[in-house]
């Protein structure tokens, strides 16, 4: 609306006491008042209630990727199987049928399943895992052989599902991944006690898998984990090296003018872009391995840079030219000045913007998939060499899995990483607030 | 391994001359340090200096070469037939070579010639790994002991320690610069070999967007469409629903924060509004495929209308949340900016507070509010994982926000992630996409800062 116009409307033909006119309108003027304000606090609820509706629907479908349906099966060690020679030897052992006592177990379990298609439906109720887990315990204990042990082995993710309730039941059977006669074994083994909701502790221990029950965070982890201190290592050094030239060093010309329009304008450069400049120079020319650490920390190295760069600069500036003048006053040289004196008080604003950066990093994903950390890794990375993921890049890799049990744990690995992002955030408050001086 | 060990030999050896050094310093003087030209510790640093960093230079550069020069020597020994093999060819043997050297999958028969050079390989970097670490050490010696015996008392150690520092504080600054230089080199290069292949008017102008190239020249659909209009329009697309959901929003909230809002309010509630900046893009696309995306196509459904599973507008509403802080904290910082004097002149007009508002304060606080408006544009534009998992692939030429459209980071992302051969047009594409891409965001970030600081100036 024009300006002019609204006060040109007010303006009376007749004579009458501008008093009036003013008191006229006023009732007018403050329900519009009243509805700007309306506006402003609509404006921040909607805002807040986006920010509630997100974590209840990422915690609401996650939380129960916490816990893991378990089977307890009484297993029989069957010499026969595993070490038809009695050697004993490890050898031998590793390569037992374990899947074949497995299948053994569950048939002893329910007798009557005689049919090939049954038996095929009643050995899909247990994970794939069992067979690892069996062979694992084996391996630790070769006594075991020749025993009957019991063992909690987790179920199918299907059967996970039903037990978590994101599966109905009522739908009908060809709607449904578990046949009618599944759920009536199911429910045998419920009421028996054989099937159990437990904590899930390999969400925390494995590495990915192509199966839900299998799969946990600790290989994603433990790579964000190494690409963050390699991040850490080379972007705080060098950010604050590049403020502190700039700020107290630096002659004003053109040369730090470029630079420093430069560095704000990496600050809003898409992320994607580091992404593709990894590729091209680290990885197609200076030949890095794909899928490394190195190389998604040298990208996020080179992301984070102006972030921290930007809140060192500022953290300098807050410090008052008195110290220096002081410190100069007694003869220290410009570079202790700045070295030993406003440094050290400019540090917590530095480590905040640093943390800040940091957890920008972490939750990066873009330039991530760009040098191939997008690959499917099972192992758990122990290297700055070794081909790994990242957490952010396990969810998208989740979030793409059309296994129903997948979204769960694509919600919980999204609750660990906002937890770490939430803390770390946490942490930079606390420094700011700790150690923030008003001069 | 062997790199570490050294390092950690040179690591050792510094501290050693730092230790001499600062002893000997002390010793010239006879424990006097007020005859010191500077403090003793930098007698100590000026050795150290000198110990390692020409060391560490040296083992730098050799390492820079070291894989060039071992493959030059290795491919000198090869059979008469396979050194004249042309250089892609030669290069697979040569990784061959390397995959047996380092233990890994080879790629084809084990045969005597490769084994003779993969032990060849071996051995010759043992040779020349041995021979780094002696003239590398020997020159930190040399370097180190000599520095030692030239330390006098007025020798101004501070001075070149001092020096030493300024470089390597210049060389850091200069790492911005050079990453922006990378960047532009990176795209620019693939991108003119792309340009080679497709013409530039094509890539800018064509209509169509379906990326495949064939394995056979004649094969259908071999020569591939890379007429980015349908990306761009669908980019705008999402980026424009976005701003419809930020602007007004964020807009809003900063305006009753900055005029309304108690500061106890203020302190507790933008803190809460700047969390949704922080949560990672990969959770709002999670959130957008899983939970807005087939809530707005049920709705749709239940208004009779056929919306398409990744709809523009999921995608667009949600990178709509991501934005809201930004709109909403850039324009309470200018909003702040705004004197004191210019509120209490309306008020004292008996303007309300909302007149003050509308009338003086957003006037004068517009050009700033543009900038971060365009400065969020970018942000939109150049937003990733939200699209990539929300909004589709197939490059539909539509504005229906209904519609799955495609984005130019998306086809990035796409192209690239694939098992492709590095140099077919279908790679390049993305280099072309991400060179569009960062000029355009550039050019927005440049008017926005240059916006933003003017204004900033104006009241300061």
């Amino acid at each position: 609306m024009n300006k002019h116009e609204t006060t040109n409307k007010t303006i009376p033909t007749a004579r009458s006491k501008t008093k009036d006119i003013v008191r006229q309108s006023l009732k007018k003027r403050y329900n519009r008042e009243r509805r700007f304000k309306w506006h402003g606090q609509a404006a921040i609820a909607v805002a807040l209630l986006l920010l509630l509706i997100l974590f209840f629907s990422i915690s609401g479908k996650g939380y129960t990727a916490f816990q893991q349906t378990m089977m307890s099966l009484d297993v029989y060690l069957d010499p026969e199987i595993l070490d038809p020679e009695g050697s004993r030897d490890p050898a031998v052992l590793a390569r037992g049928d374990y899947g074949g006592i497995v299948k053994a177990t569950m048939r002893r379990m329910f007798p009557e399943v005689t049919g090939r298609q049954d038996k095929r439906a009643l050995y899909a109720l247990v994970s794939s895992g069992a067979s690892f887990m069996l062979h694992d315990k084996v391996m630790e204990n070769p006594a075991l052989v020749g025993q009957r042990v019991s063992v909690w082995v987790p179920a199918d993710d299907e059967v996970d599902m039903l037990m978590k309730g994101h599966v109905s039941r009522d739908v009908s059977e060809a709607d449904r991944r578990l046949s009618d006669q599944q759920l009536v074994w199911i429910d045998q083994l419920v009421t028996e006690g054989r099937i159990q909701k437990q904590f899930n502790t390999a969400f925390f221990t494995a590495g990915d898998s192509r199966d839900p029950e299998l799969s946990g965070i600790r290989g994603a982890l433990t790579g964000s984990l190494i690409t963050l201190v390699i991040t850490l290592m080379l972007s705080f050094p060098v950010g604050v090296a590049t403020a502190v030239y700039l700020e107290e060093f630096a002659p004003r010309n053109r040369w730090t003018d470029v630079i420093e329009v430069n560095i704000n304008n990496l600050a809003a450069v898409p992320s994607i872009v580091f992404g593709l400049l990894g590729l091209a120079v680290f990885i197609n020319f200076l030949g890095f391995p794909r899928s490394a650490p190195l190389v998604g920390g040298l990208v996020l190295t080179l992301m984070t840079l102006p972030t921290i760069i930007i809140a060192s600069r500022a953290a300098l500036k807050s410090v008052p030219p008195s110290i220096r003048e002081a410190a100069l006053g007694v003869g220290a040289s410009p570079m202790q000045t700045i070295l030993f004196h406003v440094l050290p008080l400019a540090m917590p604003g530095m480590l905040t913007g640093t943390i800040i950066g940091m957890a920008q990093a972490l939750g990066e994903t873009a330039p991530l998939l760009m040098i191939g950390m997008v690959a499917f890794i099972v192992d758990v990375p122990s290297g700055i060499y070794d081909p790994s993921t990242a957490l952010p890049v396990q969810i998208f890799l989740w979030a793409d899995s059309p296994e129903r049990a997948f979204v769960e744990r694509t919600s919980a690995a999204i609750m660990v990483l906002l937890a770490f992002l939430i803390s770390m955030n946490a942490v930079s408050v606390f420094l700011r607030k700790r150690f923030e001086r008003r001069w | 391994m062997q790199a570490q060990f050294l390092m950690g030999v040179l690591t050792l050896m510094s501290v050693a001359a730092y230790y001499f050094g600062r002893r000997r310093a002390v010793f010239m003087v006879g424990g006097k340090i007020r005859d010191l030209h500077s403090l003793p510790s930098y007698y100590g640093f000026y050795a150290a200096m000198w110990c390692g960093i020409p060391a560490l230079l040296v083992f730098m550069l050799w390492m820079g070469f070291e894989s060039s020069i071992i493959s030059y020597l290795v491919v000198d020994a090869l059979p008469q037939d396979q050194r004249t093999l042309s250089p892609d060819r030669l290069n697979l043997v040569l990784n061959d070579i390397k995959n047996l050297v380092n233990g890994n999958i080879v790629s084809r028969e084990i045969d005597t010639a490769l084994r003779a050079a993969a032990d060849r390989y071996i051995r010759l970097q043992n040779i020349i790994r041995a021979a780094l670490s002696v003239a590398v050490l020997v020159l930190a010696a040399g370097a180190g002991s000599w520095t030692l015996t030239r330390i006098k008392a007025r020798q101004r150690a501070r001075n070149a320690v001092e020096r030493l520092i300024t470089i390597i504080l210049i060389v850091c600054s200069s790492i911005a610069i050079l990453t922006t230089l990378g960047i532009v080199f990176s795209v620019l290069f693939e991108s003119v070999r792309f340009f080679q292949a497709v013409p530039v008017a094509d890539f800018l102008f064509g209509m169509s967007w379906s990326p495949q190239t064939a394995i056979r020249a004649d094969q259908v659909g071999s020569s591939g469409a890379f007429g980015a209009v349908p990306l761009f329009v669908g980019t705008l697309l999402i980026s424009l629903i976005a701003m419809l959901v930020a602007v007004p929003i964020g807009l809003r909230s900063a305006i009753y924060l900055s005029e309304y809002a108690s500061p106890r309010f203020r302190t507790v509630v933008k803190p809460l509004i700047e969390i949704l900046a922080g949560i990672p893009t990969v959770v709002y696309g999670f959130f957008s495929s899983l939970t807005v995306a087939p809530f707005i196509r049920d709705t749709g459904g239940l208004l009779g209308l056929d919306v398409a599973s990744e709809s523009a507008l999921a995608a667009g509403l949600v990178m709509g949340i991501m934005i809201i802080p930004f709109i909403s904290s850039l324009s309470d910082d200018v909003i702040n900016a705004v004197p004191q004097s210019l509120r209490d002149g309306a008020y004292a007009l008996g303007a309300t507070r909302s007149e003050t508002v509308r009338r003086v304060i957003i006037p004068a606080a517009l050009p700033g509010i543009v900038g971060g408006i365009l400065l969020a544009v970018s942000r939109a534009i150049g937003e990733t994982m939200i699209v990539v998992m929300a909004a589709g692939l197939a490059a539909n030429l539509t504005v229906n926000p209904l519609k799955a459209v495609t984005t130019v980071t998306v086809q990035i992302v796409t192209l690239l992630t694939g098992d492709q051969e590095f140099d077919s047009p279908k790679t390049l594409a993305a280099f072309a996409l991400g060179l569009l891409l960062f000029g355009v965001t550039l050019i927005l970030n440049v008017i926005a800062l240059h916006v933003v600081r003017k204004y900033r100036e104006q009241y300061e």
